[in-house]
């Protein structure tokens, strides 16, 4: 149960290697000891990363995920949520793709919105059902400011994260009087292993921000955050942009 | 069984909000019939809800209001016992026993509890250093548990589910009736005697030498007075007055009772209305209009016991936010960490109005009951950015000195640290895997904190 103040007991990271959700974990843990649920593909790194949160004091389980698999999520949330409720569960599985090449490969840009939108929005049927019948709950979903206006340069991950944004704000809607809420979080560029190597944008910041983001939504219960904070702002200029200008921006 | 809703359900704080079935219970057939209907998320009874927490929440599951199953059974006065449904209040009780020369034995600062819920929740009062709390005064009572059966229980009939049930806040099943022992008292009026102390110490003192002179006994300290003043406080002790020390008009109907709300808050009030400039010069003004020394006076029950029942539905002036009550208790050889957790409270900024402090008597077999002999600090602290942090620490300070927090009242310890707060826990599991293996009985309180 999260408590009167918004300390939680359970946290379920659904794409646990992710750097955001790891991120997330750590700074809960720096808080208290609680249940971490680490759902990804048995790889060295999940491995790695169960290590890492037992020894910041998590007590850990962890669940096989994989986002190419249709049948993964439905698996993946009853066998994370079989040993008690889910507090807060973390979305924060996604891949950025490489925009030059998802321009001509169909495969590629189809597999890229299997991972980024489809599985994302079984996952948050399957959680939002799991929460619905436990009465409480917060999903959070890791979504990106390239979703709020899909910009040239990358518009095939834009418009993932645009249909993954749209999916969970309605979702949060349709849940409101059941005691579940979603938080999306929308960051700007986060220095992370799915940026590695790619120079920096304005106003990027690091997973560990967007965990202390995150850890305050969920307290104060919002619906919706950027990170930095003035992304908000600056969105909110740019999604009124006029196309003809838009289009000329050099990012 | 009357049809059930599905509500948001919160404590007397106001936190923490989860929906929930709400069952009408109207009396032992309905709770039964509640508990075949359970799902997967289980069940727990809920009184009148003056849990500040979410001891009467059950997310996602059912909520049985026992506030309907509220008539007496039986009364005895010449052995001053009386038989009652758990779901009757103390303020019923008083309305319909002062008047008879009967007065509950244990009472918290307000009367609007269930009885079931002062069992659950094993209440103490101002009077425990000398009458224990109130489940030492139940003689039996019949409990659903989850094979459907009810089982009559007391202190010498099955008292390991007795004690697990007294201060077991609903988890071992649904209290159904209850005999009491009441506490026979000549006249309605407390013979109230005043103390004004400038600081902690001095508080202390007095109290470790003279408070086993008086029935009741509390101190109401300023948690916002800081330095040299910290913890100076109001004292006030007392005991029911005889029929000769009334005043002649009294006299004329030495019983007289009358316990209804004169103010409500309004619905809503704005969040931060309380703030340290606030709640300092009230406290001010509440420490200079008390009597430095006063003796003898006499008071009704009303403003002795429940002074905050004079006003309806105050927990709202916290704001839409709410509140978290923190209540502790320190063995007795803990009096510095109650000094240190003093300090840090007033000097933290978070107002609290005043605080109480008392001294308990020994404690009871009950499991999972709060009192231990020491002294105990309950304040209001409205929700502020920083609190978990703040009350976090004062767990550890508590915890140090051997202490413990108050079930009744906190939504927020850390799960690892109750544990050491209660050594017993692991017999009140056992208890619980006994009569309950499948954990029908659960709660919000209960998930939280893995009980």
């Amino acid at each position: 149960m999260i408590d009167a103040l918004g300390s939680i007991g359970s946290l379920l990271l659904v794409g646990g290697t992710s750097d955001i959700a790891v991120a997330t974990a750590r700074r809960y843990l720096a808080e208290r000891p609680l249940r971490v649920v680490v759902a990804a593909r048995d790889t060295p790194r999940r491995a790695a990363v169960a290590d890492e949160l037992r020894g910041a004091g998590g007590q850990v389980e962890v669940v096989d995920f994989d986002a190419d698999d249709p049948a993964s999520p439905a698996g993946a949330v009853a066998a994370a949520t079989a040993n008690g409720d889910i507090d807060v569960a973390v979305v924060a599985f996604g891949q950025l793709g490489d925009a030059a090449r998802l321009r001509t490969d169909s495969v590629a840009a189809a597999h890229l919105a299997q991972v980024n939108f489809v599985a994302a929005v079984a996952v948050g049927t399957e959680l939002a059902g799991r929460m619905r019948t436990q009465g409480h709950g917060v999903i959070v979903a890791l979504s990106s400011v390239a979703g709020e206006r899909v910009r040239k340069t990358n518009y095939v991950y834009g418009s993932t994260k645009a249909g993954m944004d749209a999916f969970y704000s309605g979702l949060g809607d349709s849940l409101a009087g059941s005691g579940v809420s979603v938080l999306v979080v929308r960051p700007g560029f986060v220095r992370s292993k799915m940026t590695e190597g790619m120079p920096d944008a304005p106003l990027a910041t690091t997973p560990e921000v967007v965990a202390e983001a995150i850890v305050a939504g969920v307290r104060a219960r919002r619906h919706t955050i950027w990170v930095p904070g003035a992304l908000r702002w600056v969105m909110t200029g740019l999604r009124h942009t006029p196309r003809a200008i838009f289009r000329r921006l050099s990012f | 069984m009357a049809d059930p809703a599905t509500v948001p359900l919160t404590g007397w704080g106001r936190t923490a909000p989860t929906p929930a079935t709400v069952v009408p219970v109207r009396g032992p057939e309905d709770a039964g019939t509640a508990l075949a209907a359970r799902t997967q998320r289980g069940l727990v009874a809920r009184g009148l809800a003056r849990s500040y927490n979410d001891a009467a929440q059950n997310a996602g599951g059912l909520v049985l209001d026992m506030t309907a199953a509220d008539r007496v059974l039986d009364v005895d006065l010449a052995g001053a016992e009386i038989e009652v449904e758990a779901g009757i209040s103390l303020d019923r009780l008083m309305n319909l026993f002062v008047p008879m020369g009967l007065f509950v034995p244990v009472t918290p600062g307000t009367r609007y509890v269930t009885v079931g819920g002062a069992i659950a929740a094993d209440i103490h009062g101002k009077n425990h250093h000398v009458a224990g709390t109130f489940s030492q005064h139940v003689a039996w009572l019949d409990l659903l548990t989850a094979d459907g059966q009810v089982r009559r229980i007391g202190p010498d009939r099955d008292p390991d589910l007795f004690w697990a049930t007294a201060g077991g806040m609903g988890l071992t099943g649904v209290i159904l009736r209850v005999r009491l022992r009441m506490t026979p008292i000549e006249t309605s009026r407390l013979l109230v005697d005043t103390d004004r102390t400038p600081d902690l110490d001095s508080l202390m003192t007095l109290l470790t030498e003279t408070d086993h002179l008086y029935d009741y006994s509390v101190a109401w300290i300023d948690c916002v007075a800081t330095g040299a003043r910290m913890g100076r406080s109001v004292l006030t002790r007392g005991r029911f007055a005889r029929r000769d020390e009334l005043t002649e008009k009294q006299r004329a109907d030495p019983l007289r009772y009358s316990g209804a709300v004169r103010l409500s808050t309004p619905g809503v009030f704005p969040s931060g209305l309380l703030n340290q400039a606030t709640v300092a010069a009230f406290n001010e003004v509440w420490y200079r209009k008390s009597p430095r020394h006063k003796r003898d006076q006499l008071q009704t029950i009303g403003a002795f016991f429940h002074p905050l029942d004079g006003v309806g539905n105050w927990n709202r002036v916290y704001g839409p936010r709410g509140f978290v009550q923190y209540q502790f208790v320190v063995p007795h050889g803990g009096e510095d960490a109650m000094r240190r957790a003093l300090i840090r409270i007033s000097s933290s900024g978070h107002a609290s109005f005043l605080a109480v402090l008392k001294r308990f008597g020994e404690g009871n077999p009950g499991m999972l009951s709060f009192p231990v002999s020491g002294w105990t600090l309950a304040l209001d602290i409205p929700v502020v950015e920083g609190l978990a942090g703040l009350l976090d620490e004062l767990d550890e300070l508590v915890v140090g000195a051997g202490g413990r927090v108050y079930l009744a009242k906190d939504p927020r310890v850390r799960p690892d640290l109750f544990g050491q707060m209660y050594p017993r826990l692991e017999s009140f599991r056992d208890v619980r895997r006994r009569v309950d293996p499948e954990g029908v009985f659960t709660s919000d309180l209960a998930r939280r904190l893995s009980l």
